[in-house]
């Protein structure tokens, strides 16, 4: 089915200039799977190599962080709005 | 506290604009999270000013490393989006150094195009300073303060 992903500022140079695009999956981890094969500028940097949700991204299926769901196996519904946004960090350490 | 801090380009051109309250409210989010490093996120209209100052809470809940909170960063992020505007940047403080980025700072940097506010609370009066982190390079901008002072 397809999801709507939104996409963070920082990637939408590689989905030439989108916020918003539509990806066929029935879970997180296809959706995210698609989006990377789909903008292959974008590999590498929701998704690691080895597949893994990056430590420095957050993905939420409408309001929920899929981190506290089912992580990549979090299934999406046809009218849910996945959302990546960078993880925010930082500090004196 | 004064001079360029170190491994820093100071830049006449990059600036941030903001009001004297957005100022004043980065502080006082910072000064009531003491003892752990407050934070928040910055939204505007993409042309360098501020539009509004968002505190959240920092959810490492530490002394010396801070994380914006996933959940209350999606809420600021899709309200900017819905009102036309965006997150343009974010702010924390460093509770006992100075408000110069720590290599974790940079290490971290979310998105090249943000306004990285540093609010340093060594001293008893907090001072502010704002950078660009872009491939690792730190690029301190000019922060100019908008809205008059009525000292009485």
């Amino acid at each position: 089915m397809s999801v709507a992903i939104r996409l963070p500022t920082l990637l939408r140079p590689a989905a030439s200039g989108q916020s918003i695009v539509n990806v066929d999956g029935d879970t997180i981890g296809q959706v995210l799977e698609t989006l990377q094969r789909t903008y292959p500028a974008i590999a590498g940097q929701v998704l690691t190599q080895e597949g893994s949700l990056h430590r420095f991204v957050n993905v939420y299926v409408n309001d929920d962080d899929v981190r506290y769901l089912d992580k990549l196996d979090t299934k999406v519904a046809p009218d849910d709005v996945v959302s990546i946004l960078p993880a925010v960090a930082g500090g004196a350490r | 506290m004064s001079g360029t801090p170190p491994g820093v380009t100071p830049s006449q051109m990059a600036h941030l604009t903001l009001t004297k309250d957005q100022l004043a409210e980065m502080v006082a989010h910072s000064i009531a999270c003491v003892p752990e490093e407050g934070c928040g996120l910055l939204v505007g209209d993409g042309s360098g000013s501020v539009i509004s100052v968002h505190p959240t809470r920092n959810a490492a809940a530490s002394a010396q490393i801070y994380a914006v909170d996933p959940t209350e960063h999606l809420r600021i992020d899709r309200d900017a989006e819905d009102s036309g505007l965006m997150v343009i940047g974010v702010f924390h403080s460093h509770t006992h150094t100075d408000p110069w980025p720590s290599p974790t700072d940079v290490r971290q940097a979310p998105d090249p195009s943000w306004h990285y506010v540093l609010v340093g609370l060594r001293h008893e009066v907090a001072s502010v300073r704002s950078y660009r982190i872009v491939d690792g390079n730190i690029l301190e901008e000019t922060m100019v303060v908008t809205g008059s002072y009525n000292p009485t």
